[in-house]
Parts: structure tokens; C-alpha cells; sequence
């Protein structure tokens, strides 16, 4: 069992102040394996607070990003996934599930996590999962109204995927659950 | 010649305590056979060994201590002796023919002490008659220790209230009389001891004082353990009495202790009510005196005693203690013009501290002493020792403690003004803390008047201060600290429309005098706190349209234009575009068409002349497509103009791959999604078929350069492409097109075997198979796909 944290578009300190209070205090040094991030974070110091949380990072550039050394897409393996990680303004139309299909099959990976929208997103179709975790600091979208802090907590066992999405709405996080497992098939 | 005076000391000690032994023993022997003549002769050559001079105070008490131990035995045998006949008075009598004082004295005390209990007399004329008698002894040393013993032998013989000693004759009164009698010719022995030998010896001597110093005090201790020594004889005996001896004596070195020692060892209740009579004697004090720590210790036991119980908090406001603490560091501020400037700040923090505690309502009592802080500081050059600042950021940081609300800071007319005496580098330390506060507490700031007093507060951070000598700032340090008011804008917020508006201006007006360095860290928080704005309007009806009101999306927009202007010429121009665009979509939602272009003209010259770097490039024009994908506000004339421009831009990118794949996202620019989206078949079709002219020249580029193929995950990527728009149903990309692609990517492919990209392998392999599994699905799709051959 693994716990692989994905969150981003976080846009400190443009858009957002800080993580909510209410995330901060789950979000606890010690707990998590991995950590992905699509990226918009937007300082060093989110930067060095993720790190602190858990010292695996992996982070693709969003458009905001400080850091110029994030790369624009990355590739991991966890247990028997294959993870693409990218921030997803390069993907045209934003957002848009097809487009993001093509850059899932282009990286050959079963999970892809991206970002961009503020929307939380999880969808499962025949080439594997797109997750987008959304904006965990729920920060101001051009694309999205009312966007609400979330992110998203997978838990990768074998053949198996769990994902936790943990939103905050009006003050209390909410938590959903969504399963997925990898057929043989896939690859 | 010091480890000589060590050395003589303590031989004269030895030789004392030879002498010493030598006496007691004989009077041990005269103890046991029961003969008072002797005994009376050997006490008192024992007790001339305290004659001496020769031995500094930590020795004499050695020999004192001695003493003390045989007399209680000396004393047991007084007792035995009444018992078999001998008159109390006589022996009284008897112990005076010793021929020395000293001894004399200290037998006398010893008989005394079985005369009270024997209670042939009254206690208070026995301790009167001892406490006279004592003035023969004059020597400080000497005189300080022989009336300790008295004051120790008598202890639990006074008359007090409830005592056995008390009665018609004798009462607290007499008590108190007695110990301050003996309280005052102990500090005017202790005081005159400075006198006493060579002046080069002072400093010497000044310790050796300080030794001493706890036999005075014990008298003001046994004091405060008289049962009969209420409020009202503390205040009306007790307290002048001492206080007279304190101020009269003149001593800095006593003054100071015994007005510590009053503060500690009297219950906080009677400081409290005699206020102003303790406070009234500080001025008078010696001005080298440590006062400040005195009146601190003071303030600090009354705050305790004020948060012990909220019952004492009523007496607290009827002896007005505030103003008279308050009035009492003014004067003695005053009267001691040279005390430092850290002396009075740290008194100062000690009354805010004794404010918030005992009045945190009283925002005008914090006020009035931040503002008090203000005068002493000010003519005075910005606090240039640490210590100073030390204490003035001590005193700032009280009432954010306090409150854990900025808010009520903000209130504090004074507050500021005591920011501006701090030095360029702790003000800025100080501003760095108000806006942790603010944001560990989740406080919003809800109106532009206390946005104001806020930024009057940080401007240490928000602006290069004048006269401030240009430094080497850290570079760490300083993104840092812009971060941490980036931060900040998004506290400052009202739901109110017109309010935010306000606040939006009161921040801007602001941070645009950050300069250069400032502007990309401030400006990206406002711009998007009034794109915030923008959109809480757009749920009010009737809104984006009229330029009437104090508030609308036009007036916001032309704000956001001028701000952002600014950001783009202090050479921030991948930011500015970025937040240009954000305002075009801002701009679209609101439906107004000529903003949204305007703001997409400068997003295009910001990318024309300012964006050089290639791969910046690459970024904002796939912004620029991205946001372009999304408008719907255009027209066809503006929207096939912006689209133009987006496709040149694309065609035009350095790389041969980059120039492919922004073409190939051009596509988009002509076939949305959407019911009433714009579906020009063609025009997505000449994109693609651009894209695979690039990607061609591209992989013949690759032959000639390198001898070796090129990059084939284009071809892979553009039949991706087509796939898309083929579902999507345009009528230009057809089967057969695709077969077409399919055949010509195994060609290149297969042409050049020995390099292998295995990324392409890859995508080429989940193509294939996503194109199968679409064959598989039937229906509309799987017809669709059908033709298309694998």
C-alpha cells in the first residue's frame, strides 16, 4: 500500500494566501510516500513546505511557477502504475478530456494527473484514469467559478488504485472515493 | 597583596575561633557545675572575640553564627537559674558589669529574652530598653549583627495581636515600634558602613555591603509577619515610616534594595491601596538608583495580583492605578534625565504589559502609553542600540499578543508612530510580524480606513524608505518578505462592492510606490483581488453594461489596464501577458467586447516585443491559443484578426517541433466543441495539413543535420489530432485521410530502424490500440471507424 498526495494550482501567493488552516493540519510529515504536483505552486516556499511533508517530489512547470527547472511533463512508475504528471495549459482546449486522452496515450501512462482548470476531475475510460485534483487552495479560476479547495489522496495496492478526493465546502472537508483497477489488458 | 588580605583573614579568623573555643569551653564547664560567675566571665571573653574589626562580613558571620549557637545555651541556663531562685532581675542586672559593651550588649539581649518570657515585665518595655542600649554600639559590622541577634531573640516575643506578650500594656503598636526602631538604626549603620576605611577600598566595601544587606531587610520582613500590622496601620505607620528611612538615608545601594524589598514582602492588596504614597517616594529617590526595575517588579506583581481573580479587578479602577503608575513614570522619566532611552522604554513595556493585563478594554490607556513612549523617543536619532530596540519591539508586540488582532492594533493612533523610532531593518522585522499575526489569526481586514492604517504600519516593506542608505538586500530575505504581503492583499477584503473597490485603490495607490523590484510580487495579488470583484458583480443584475454606479466592470477593467501596464515596463513581460490574458477572459464573461480585445492587443504586443527567450515563447503562445480557444465575445472581424495573429505566431516559433505543435493547437481556434461554438471544417484541416509540412521539413532537417530520423512522435502526435476532429465529426478529415497518415508514419518508420525512439514506439502502440478499441465499441463510432484499416 502506497499513498501518493496530488495537489496542485495552488497559486501562492497570486491568487491564495496559504493552504486552508483545514488541509494543513491532515497534511502531516511521515503519512505519505509521494508526493505529484501538477504544478502552479507558485514560491520556493510551497515548494519547501511540500517537500517537508514528504521529501519525494515530483512537480511539472505550471505558467506561474517561479522555478524554471520544473519540467514540462514527467514520468513515474509506482508499484504496477505508470504515472504522467503535466500541468495542462499546453493541452488545447483546457481541460477538455479527449486532448488529455491523446497526452495520456502520447506518455503510455495509466494514470495521468494534470492541472489548470481548478476543477477536480476524475475520469475513468478505456486508456486508464485522467485525474485533475484541482486547486487546493481553491484559487481564483478564469476557467472556473466557485472553484473549492481540493486535493487528492490515492492510494495505490497492487492492481488496485483508490482515489480520495478531500473538498472543502463551506468550511467542512468532504471526502469521496473513487476505485479503479487496472486489467491486465492495459498494456 | 589581594591573596595577602585572603591570607591574613583567614589566619585572623582561626585565631579568632581558637580564642573563641577555647572561652566556650570554659564556659561549657562553669555551664555544667552550675556557676554563674563563671560563666558570665568566660561568655563574655568568648563574645570580645566579636570585637573584632579585622574580618570582612562573610568571616565575621562565621563567628557570629557561633556565638549564636552558644548563647541559645547560655540562655537555657538563664532560665534554669530563675527556676532555682535566682531573681530574673538581678541576673539582668548582674550580666551588665561585663566590661566590654559588645559582650555586654549581646548578654543582656540574652537575658532579655528570658526577662519577657518570664513576664516580670512588660515585653515592650524590655524590647524598648534593649533597642535603646544597642545604640552604644556604633560600629557598622558590629552594630549590623549585634542587632540581627536582637531582632532574631525577639521575633516570637513581640507583642502582637493574639500574642502571649500581648496586653494592657503592651501592643502591636509597641511591636512595630520596637522592630522599626531597631529597621532604622540597622540601614543607618549599613549605610554609614561605606564610610568606614580607605576610599580605595569603596568598591570593596560596596560588596561587602551588599552581603549584608538581608539582616535590614529581614526587619521589613518580620514586619509583614505581624499579625497586627493591618492595611490601615501598614498605611498609616508603617509604610511612611520605612519609606522615610529610604528616602532620607540617601543611599543608592539601600534604596534601591529596601524598595525592592517593601514591593516583595508586603501583600499586593497593600501596595495597591497605598499607591500613591509608594509611587510618591520614587521621584525622590537617588537619580542613579535602578528605579525602573523597582517600578517593573511593582507593576509585575500588581498585574499577577490583577489576574489572580477578576474580584480584585473593581479596587484596581477605584485607586485609578493606572494613572498613578502612569504619572509615576513620568515624573521619575523626569527626574532622571539621564537615565537611558532603553531604562524608560522598558518601563513603559512594563505598564503596557500591567495595562493589557489589568485594562485590555482600555484601548485608550495602551494608546496613552505607546503615545508617552512617542515623546521620550522622539528627538532622539532612530534607537540605535539593539537593546532599545529590543524593548520597543517588546512593546509593539504586546497588544498583537494581547488582542491576536490586528484590528485593534489598527485603532492605536500611536502605534505607528512608535514604528517610525525603530531602525530601517527592525521595522521592517516588526511590519514582518504584524502580517504573520494577521495571517496566523485568519484576520480579514474588512474596510479601506484600516487597509490604510495597516499599509501606514508595513510601509517599511511596501516602499524604499527615505534616507534609508541603499543595502545589499538579501535576495532570499527580500522575496521573502514581498511574498508575505502578497499574502497579505488577499486578507484585505469586503464583500461589499463598493468597499472592495476602495480597498482595491487604498492598495494599489500603495504598492505601485514599491518600485521595480516590488511590483512583480504586489501586483499579481491585487490584479487578481479585482478580478475577484469582477466577478462578484457580474452576479448582480443589470451590471457590465452601464458605466453608472461607483463600481463596475469598467471601471475595474480600466484599473487592472493601468496596473498591469505598470508591471509590464519594469520588465516583468511574462507576467503582464499572462495576467492580460486573465483579464481578456475577465472581460468575456462580462461580454464586453472591445476590453477583451484591447487586452489581447497587449498581450500580443507584449509578445512581440518583449518575450525573446524561445522557450518563453513556446509558453505564452500556447497561453494565447488556450485563451483565444475560449472567447466568445469576438466577432468574426476581431476574432479572425486575433486568431491570424495566433497562427502566425505559432508558424513562426524557433523549433521546428514547437512551430508544429502550436499550429497543430491552432486548430482548435476553428472547431469548438460547443453547440454554438465556430465549426470551420477547412480551416482545421489547412492547420493540420501545416503541421505535417512542419513536421516534415522538421524530419528532413533531422536527415541532413544529423544523418538520422527525426522526431516521428509528431507524425504520431497530428494523427492524434486528426483522430479528434474525425470524431468530432468534420467533414474534411475522412478515413481515408487518416489511413493515408497511418501508412505514411509505418513508412517513416520503418525507413530508419536503427534509431528508434521507443517513446514513439510507445505512442504509436496506444494509438493503434485506442484506435482498435474505438473500432471495437459499434455503434456510431465503431462505423465510423470501421474503414480505418490497423
Amino acid at each position: 500500500m502506497v499513498l501518493v498526495l496530488a495537489l496542485g494550482d495552488l497559486h501562492i501567493p497570486h491568487r491564495a494566501p496559504d493552504l486552508p488552516a483545514k488541509f494543513k493540519s491532515m497534511l502531516v510529515p511521515g503519512k505519505i510516500q509521494h508526493i505529484i504536483s501538477p504544478g502552479n505552486l507558485c514560491i520556493k516556499e510551497v515548494h519547501d513546505y511540500l517537500k517537508s511533508l514528504c521529501p519525494d517530489l515530483h512537480i511539472t512547470r505550471g505558467e506561474y511557477d517561479e522555478d524554471a527547472r520544473y519540467p514540462e511533463t514527467k514520468t513515474l512508475t509506482i508499484g504496477q502504475f505508470k504515472l504522467g504528471l503535466c500541468h495542462g495549459h499546453q493541452v488545447i482546449p483546457w481541460g477538455d478530456l479527449d486532448s488529455l486522452a491523446m497526452l495520456q496515450r502520447q506518455l503510455d501512462v495509466d494514470i495521468l494527473v494534470t492541472g489548470h482548470t481548478h476543477q477536480f476531475k476524475a475520469y475513468k475510460h478505456e486508456g486508464g484514469v485522467v485525474i485533475n485534483p484541482g486547486s487546493a487552495t481553491g484559487a481564483y479560476s478564469s476557467i472556473t467559478y466557485d472553484v473549492n479547495p481540493s486535493f487528492v489522496l490515492m492510494d495505490i495496492d497492487g492492481l488496485r488504485v483508490v482515489v480520495y478526493v478531500y473538498e472543502l465546502i463551506d468550511g467542512e472537508v468532504k471526502v469521496d472515493k473513487i476505485d479503479f483497477k487496472k486489467t491486465a489488458t492495459t498494456h | 597583596m589581594l591573596s595577602d588580605g585572603v591570607e591574613d583573614e583567614e589566619k585572623w579568623l582561626a585565631e579568632g575561633i581558637a580564642g573563641f573555643q577555647q572561652n566556650a569551653f570554659c564556659m561549657h564547664r562553669a555551664l555544667d557545675s552550675n556557676n554563674l560567675r563563671d560563666a558570665l566571665k568566660y561568655s563574655a571573653q568568648m563574645l570580645s572575640e566579636l570585637r573584632t574589626s579585622r574580618l570582612s562580613p562573610h568571616k565575621y558571620y562565621e563567628l557570629y553564627m557561633r556565638s549564636f549557637d552558644e548563647l541559645r545555651r547560655l540562655e537555657m541556663f538563664f532560665k534554669e537559674e530563675t527556676k532555682r531562685g535566682c531573681s530574673i532581675v538581678d541576673l539582668y542586672e548582674l550580666v551588665q558589669h561585663a566590661g566590654n559593651i559588645l559582650p555586654r550588649l549581646y548578654l543582656l539581649c540574652t537575658v532579655g529574652s528570658v526577662y519577657i518570657k518570664s513576664k516580670e515585665a512588660p515585653a515592650k518595655d524590655v524590647l524598648k530598653d534593649l533597642v535603646e542600649m544597642c545604640r552604644g554600639v556604633q560600629h557598622p559590622v558590629r552594630g549590623l549583627f549585634l542587632r540581627s541577634y536582637l531582632s532574631q531573640i525577639s521575633r516570637d516575643k513581640l507583642p502582637d495581636i493574639g500574642s502571649e506578650y500581648e496586653g494592657d500594656v503592651g501592643t502591636v503598636m509597641d511591636a512595630v515600634e520596637f522592630v522599626l526602631q531597631n529597621f532604622t538604626e540597622m540601614n543607618k549603620l549599613w549605610v554609614r558602613m561605606q564610610h568606614q576605611g580607605p576610599a580605595r577600598e569603596k568598591e570593596k566595601r560596596e560588596k561587602e555591603r551588599s552581603e549584608l544587606r538581608d539582616l535590614v531587610g529581614k526587619n521589613l520582613h518580620v514586619l509583614s509577619q505581624v499579625e497586627g500590622v493591618d492595611l490601615e496601620m501598614y498605611k498609616e505607620t508603617v509604610l511612611p515610616r520605612v519609606l522615610e528611612q529610604v528616602v532620607n538615608c540617601k543611599d543608592e545601594l539601600a534604596q534601591y534594595y529596601l524598595m525592592d524589598c517593601i514591593i516583595q514582602v508586603f501583600p499586593d492588596e497593600y501596595h495597591l491601596q497605598t499607591l500613591e504614597t509608594l509611587l510618591g517616594a520614587c521621584p525622590q529617590l537617588q537619580s542613579s538608583v535602578d528605579i525602573k526595575t523597582v517600578l517593573s517588579q511593582l507593576m509585575e506583581r500588581l498585574s499577577n495580583y490583577a489576574s489572580s481573580s477578576s474580584e480584585v479587578l473593581p479596587e484596581f479602577l477605584q485607586v485609578e492605578a493606572f494613572s498613578k503608575l502612569s504619572g509615576a513614570i513620568g515624573k521619575v522619566i523626569e527626574a532622571q534625565p539621564e537615565m537611558p532611552v532603553v531604562g524608560a522604554i522598558s518601563l513603559y513595556v512594563s505598564l503596557l504589559t500591567f495595562t493589557l493585563r489589568v485594562h485590555p478594554d482600555r484601548l485608550d490607556y495602551v494608546d496613552q502609553v505607546l503615545g508617552a513612549c512617542v515623546k521620550k523617543l522622539s528627538g532622539k536619532a532612530k534607537a540605535e542600540d539593539s537593546k532599545a530596540t529590543k524593548q520597543v519591539v517588546a512593546l509593539l508586540s504586546a497588544p498583537l499578543e494581547k488582542y491576536n488582532d490586528i484590528v485593534t492594533a489598527l485603532k492605536l493612533t500611536n502605534y505607528p508612530r512608535v514604528m517610525d523610532h525603530l531602525d530601517h531593518v527592525t521595522n521592517k522585522v516588526m511590519a514582518v510580524v504584524i502580517i504573520q499575526s494577521i495571517m496566523k489569526n485568519n484576520t480579514y481586514i474588512t474596510t479601506a480606513n484600516r487597509v490604510e492604517a495597516l499599509f501606514e504600519l508595513i510601509k517599511g516593506l511596501i516602499k524604499d524608505m527615505d534616507g534609508t542608505p541603499i543595502e545589499e538586500l538579501d535576495e532570499e530575505d527580500f522575496k521573502e518578505e514581498q511574498n508575505s504581503v502578497a499574502r497579505l492583499i488577499h486578507m484585505l477584503v469586503n464583500e461589499d462592492h463598493e468597499e472592495m473597490m476602495k480597498i482595491i485603490t487604498t492598495v494599489r495607490r500603495h504598492i505601485l510606490q514599491g518600485g521595480p523590484k516590488r511590483l512583480p510580487f504586489t501586483i499579481p495579488p491585487l490584479i487578481f483581488s479585482a478580478l475577484k470583484l469582477v466577478r462578484g458583480l457580474q452576479g448582480q443584475e443589470g451590471d457590465g453594461v452601464g458605466e453608472e454606479g461607483p463600481v463596475t466592470s469598467k471601471k475595474i477593467f480600466q484599473l487592472l489596464h493601468q496596473t498591469i501596464e505598470t508591471l509590464s515596463s519594469v520588465s516583468s513581460p511574462e507576467l503582464a501577458l499572462r495576467l492580460f490574458l486573465q483579464c481578456a477572459e475577465a472581460a468575456n464573461d462580462c461580454d464586453l467586447e472591445p476590453v477583451a480585445y484591447e487586452f489581447f492587443t497587449q498581450a500580443f504586443i507584449l509578445y512581440e516585443e518583449e518575450v525573446a527567450d524561445s522557450k518563453a515563447q513556446v509558453t505564452a503562445i500556447h497561453l494565447i491559443i488556450g485563451t483565444l480557444q475560449r472567447m466568445t465575445v469576438f466577432g468574426v472581424e476581431n476574432r479572425d484578426t486575433l486568431t491570424h495573429k495566433a497562427t502566425g505566431y505559432s508558424a513562426k516559433l524557433l523549433k521546428k517541433p514547437d512551430q508544429c505543435r502550436a499550429v497543430y493547437a491552432c486548430s482548435h481556434l476553428f472547431w469548438v466543441d460547443e453547440q454554438d461554438g465556430i465549426k470551420d471544417g477547412e480551416r482545421v484541416l489547412l492547420c493540420l495539413k501545416r503541421a505535417l509540412r512542419i513536421a516534415n521539413a522538421a524530419q528532413q532537417m533531422a536527415n541532413v543535420m544529423r544523418g538520422s530520423g527525426g522526431p516521428v512522435t509528431l507524425f504520431v502526435e497530428i494523427l492524434n489530432k486528426y483522430l479528434y476532429f474525425f470524431e468530432k465529426g468534420n467533414p474534411h478529415i475522412t478515413s481515408n485521410i487518416i489511413q493515408g497518415l497511418i501508412e505514411l508514419i509505418a513508412t517513416e518508420m520503418q525507413s530508419d530502424s536503427s534509431t528508434h525512439d521507443p517513446l514513439a514506439d510507445a505512442f504509436l502502440a496506444s494509438t493503434m490500440r485506442y484506435i482498435q478499441f474505438q473500432k471495437q465499441k459499434g455503434g456510431l463510432m465503431g462505423e465510423k471507424y470501421e474503414p480505418i484499416k490497423v
